[in-house]
């Protein structure tokens, strides 16, 4: 730097050119241009970072809300007592209940005016199981025998796909045996009739997981309830252990060895890729210790030990916020040590605590490698018999079921994945949004 | 479930010595509180304390020992000869685990009664022919000893829970009867609460301690146990990559390289995504934002850090990578020959770093002192001088630090290479290609039925040690670079 300054005051006065510093020299000018282009790099990364998450969010939101929709059979249907009795003395039962449900189709069809050919195996290619539905409902409420009743049923996943668009009659093959050329005709009648409609899909909410013969009613709600449980878990476990934690490191420890070695580890755990603590649950709990596979004990033990760093760091960020006159006041009036810590120190303290586990709680929720690694992927059909039964029953998670459907080959199951990620998403901006509203209310400033 | 039942006795038991104690020590004090050396409230909780914590420790102690008791004692009964060719202990411990299983499933569902389930002489033939009625036993081969071994199992794992809870309530009760009986005017309570409280604190400190070294006993462990298998020299240097889950262990080729060239050459990619994007986003928002512009883009880079990886999973299955089909893909150049491969996973897991670099690159930015940027910008430097010269040097450690954490959360993220990356092995330069990654292989080795015994398994805890071990010594150096920066400027 000082040889090119010296170097500098010897050149100029050769050059003896008057220079002002109100015109741009021509040094100046690339020195300028350079500095605008700096600034355009940085206004371009920001938005490459900002385009990159509009990209996800489209991706999201036009894959995954079809899966909230459903095209559903809305018909108003009365079947008399004689219908009903000559039904249940059929042998194929519930294809008589099926020829009851074609005939109304017909006359609400007729009174519209709407011409369509259709047979019973069509409509059994359209509505897979119309006669069963109705049986079974009219078995559990033979009340409601010869009043009119409204049947909301859902369609195939075909037709549901062809609603909304996924499906073309260019996509059928001939030698589909599922869906027929001619169906597409009678789709769009029936739309035009609005026996067909779209209707929210709650079943897709609170519904169990399904096999690939009735793709379109899989539900994630079986895998909310195992995501649940596991929080639970990591809710009763790592908040105690990482409070008494921090605690422990912030406001009795000695400086010695032993507290250095809890720091480090503290750290290092912070870092360690979560699949490596699924290899640990994998060999801890369910080798050696013998727990139940794919139990959301075990998962929610597995993401208690990842939790842990995170809720240790806010809380010792949140007991050193709490200035030390408020020690030093509980002591002076006689408190012990342990006293003033549980008495003054951590409810001050709280609000940043539970800001803190809240935030951690939303990793645990949104992990998914370790819980692979503990068998969380396996198909569940049903929601656990009992509460604590639930525990160690086996059971999925969000993560795990999204996980599971995408590595299947039907497009159905491709778009609950995407429809999962939108609920996955909703708990995590819930519970961040709690998080900052705690922070807002009650962090207080000393 | 006895245990469940046997934790809330204790505490009931906790419950109730709380309010006896506490009755027995001010009625020796003859009712007035103030006699007392402690609160009253000290002395109930010093009984309920001695009550429920050491009969919980024990538990958790007995829970976490006795499977492996067990385990070793029945593992004794089986003969050599039941070990059959190509087979070990392990997997005959398996078998006895699923017979015993079996044999409670068929007692619960009534296919046969306990006294026949537990009766050693029951004959041998009727009782296989039951289970397998009871659609209890899977495999055709229960061999005398198996079902021995499997009654013994189960047999030792009711004697082990009987006296876990007779000795669990004998602790309860000693600790609820010594600690009553301690409960006097003159008994320091608040001393002794307190001095407990602390050790439960330190206990609750030491599981920080404890994951670290159960995290690497089984990863040590298994590791060994692999290395027992197949050889140490294959392993590392080994060109291929192709367990058969077929035939057990022998025609496997084990070879880590090809992960590990896998999982450099996708965290390169990702770095390159990255660094760039991150670096000059958090260079602009420190230097050059307005606190509008900041207070927008910063949280929304944010965001991205706060989607869980699972997101980012689905993300490259199923949009980037038949984006970069359509373009590289046989319709287009005609290179990329499927939807997974090195660049969609790369790409996509550079998208997840970005906030990662420019938030930990922010900070560091910021903690540049100002007075370089003032000497800098007063000696007539432009703003980008002073960031290219000054700056950028004076936070390039620090920098350096934030890269190579950015790499080892790179080399230890699955899901994404998981769904992104493909399922095969290869040592290739082309990154369109498909390839692996180790922690692809530690999730499929792992996931499914495969027993813990063959090397194909086995392989996922020694790659999983590899992973580590990598992580570990990034995220020291990065930290210990880090804080060396930090103290400079403090």
């Amino acid at each position: 730097m000082i040889d090119a300054t010296a170097n500098n005051a010897s050149e100029e006065p050769q050059g003896k050119t008057k220079t002002s510093l109100l015109t741009e020299n021509a040094r100046m000018k690339a020195r300028n241009a350079a500095e605008k282009r700096f600034q355009y790099y940085g206004i371009t990364a920001i938005v490459i970072g900002t385009f990159f998450l509009v990209v996800l969010v489209w991706a999201i939101l036009s894959n995954g809300l079809p899966a909230y929709q459903q095209a559903v059979v809305k018909m108003d249907f009365t079947l008399t007592q004689e219908q009903f009795d000559e039904a249940e003395a059929a042998t194929l039962k519930t294809r008589v209940y099926t020829g009851y449900f074609i005939s109304a189709l017909e006359q609400k069809l007729n009174s519209e005016g709407i011409e369509a050919e259709f047979d019973a195996v069509a409509i059994d290619r359209i509505l897979s199981k119309v006669g069963g539905e109705i049986r079974s409902f009219y078995r559990a409420n033979p009340d409601r025998i010869g009043e009119p009743v409204t049947f909301e049923l859902p369609a195939a996943s075909r037709v549901d796909r062809y609603i909304k668009g996924g499906f073309t009659r260019e996509d059928l093959t001939s030698d589909n045996r599922f869906f027929h050329q001619t169906d597409f005709d009678l789709v769009d009648a029936l739309v035009e009739g609005e026996v067909i409609r779209s209707a929210f899909n709650w079943n897709f909410i609170t519904g169990v997981d399904t096999g690939v013969d009735n793709a379109g009613g899989a539900g994630i709600g079986a895998s909310v309830l195992g995501s649940f449980l596991m929080m639970l878990v990591v809710l009763c476990l790592s908040l105690p252990i990482g409070v008494a934690t921090s605690i422990y490191l912030e406001e009795f420890a000695p400086k010695n060895r032993f507290t250095d070695f809890i720091e480090v580890n503290i750290s290092n755990l912070a870092a360690v890729p979560s699949i490596v603590f699924g290899i640990l649950g994998l060999a801890v709990f369910i080798q050696f210790m013998h727990l139940p596979q794919s139990a959301p004990l075990v998962g929610g033990l597995v993401l208690t030990l990842m939790t842990l760093p995170t809720v240790i760091i806010s809380t010792r960020v949140s007991l050193k916020a709490v200035p030390p006159s408020i020690r030093d006041a509980a002591l002076g009036v006689g408190a012990s040590k342990m006293q003033s810590v549980f008495h003054h120190v951590l409810p001050l303290a709280a609000p940043g605590i539970l800001t803190g586990t809240i935030i951690g709680l939303a990793q645990a929720l949104g992990e998914t490698a370790p819980l692979l690694l503990i068998g969380m992927v396996g198909f569940i059909a049903r929601y656990p018999d009992s509460f604590l039964g639930g525990f160690e029953g086996p059971n999925s998670a969000i993560p795990a079921q999204i996980y599971n459907w995408a590595s299947r080959s039907d497009v159905v199951f491709t778009e609950k994945a995407w429809g999962g990620i939108i609920i996955l998403l909703a708990f995590l901006l819930t519970m961040n949004i709690i998080a900052i509203i705690l922070r807002r209310r009650f962090e207080r400033r000393w | 479930m006895p245990i469940s039942w046997l934790v809330l006795i204790i505490i009931a038991l906790g419950a109730v010595g709380f309010f006896v104690g506490r009755h027995r020590a001010l009625a020796s004090a003859g009712g007035e509180s103030r006699y007392l050396h402690s609160l009253p409230v000290f002395y109930g909780s010093s009984v309920l304390f001695s009550t429920i914590v050491p009969a919980l420790l024990f538990i958790i102690v007995a829970l976490l020992i006795l499977p492996g008791l067990i385990e070793s004692r029945v593992s004794e009964i089986i003969p050599d000869s039941e070990i059959r060719e190509g087979s070990n202990r392990g997997l005959v411990m398996a078998e006895v685990r699923r017979v015993a299983e079996g044999l409670d499933n068929a007692v619960a569902s009534g296919a046969i009664s306990n006294q026949m389930a537990r009766n050693v002489r029951a004959d041998f033939t009727d009782m296989t022919a039951r289970l397998r009625e009871a659609g209890q036993v899977a495999t055709s081969t229960v061999t005398v000893n198996v079902l021995k071994a499997a009654q013994a199992y189960r047999s030792s794992i009711n004697t082990g829970q009987t006296v876990v809870t007779v000795v669990a309530l004998l602790i309860a009760l000693g600790g609820l009867g010594w600690s009553y009986s301690q409960s006097h005017k003159d008994f320091r309570a608040r001393n002794f609460v307190e001095r407990g409280a602390l050790a439960l604190l330190i206990i609750a400190a030491s599981v920080a301690i404890l994951t670290m070294i159960g995290i690497f006993l089984s990863l040590i462990f298994n590791t060994i146990e692999f290395f027992r298998l197949y050889p140490f020299t294959d392993f590392m240097f080994g060109l291929t990559w192709s367990p058969s889950f077929s035939g057990r262990g022998g025609s496997s080729q084990l070879g880590i390289i090809p992960l590990l060239w896998g999982t450099l050459y996708i965290s390169f990619i990702a770095l390159i995504v990255a660094v760039p994007v991150g670096l000059f986003s958090a260079i602009h928002l420190s230097e050059y934002a307005s606190p509008r512009v900041r207070s927008i883009a910063k949280p929304a880079l944010e965001v991205l850090a706060g989607i869980p990886t699972i997101v980012y999973g689905l993300f490259a299955l199923l949009t980037v990578g038949p984006m970069l089909m359509s373009v590289f893909g046989r319709d287009g150049l005609g290179i990329m020959g499927g939807a997974s491969s090195v660049m969609t996973a790369g790409l996509v897991m550079g998208i997840m770093l970005i906030p990662f670099v420019s938030s930990l690159s922010d900070d560091i930015i910021n903690s540049v002192p100002q007075a370089m940027r003032d000497g800098s910008l007063g000696l007539g430097a432009t703003h980008s001088e002073t960031i290219r010269q000054v700056i950028i040097p004076a936070a390039l450690p620090g920098i350096v630090g934030a890269l190579i954490l950015a790499a080892s959360r790179a080399i230890g993220e699955t899901m994404i290479v998981v769904m992104g990356a493909g399922a095969a092995g290869r040592l290739n330069m082309n990154p369109f290609e498909a390839m692996t990654t180790v922690t692809a292989k530690i999730v499929s080795q792992l996931t499914g039925d495969s027993d813990f015994a063959s090397p194909e398994a086995l392989v996922a805890f020694a790659l999983g040690m590899t992973l580590f071990v990598v992580t570990l010594g990034f995220n020291i150096l990065a930290l210990h670079i880090v804080r060396k920066y930090r103290e400079q400027y403090e």
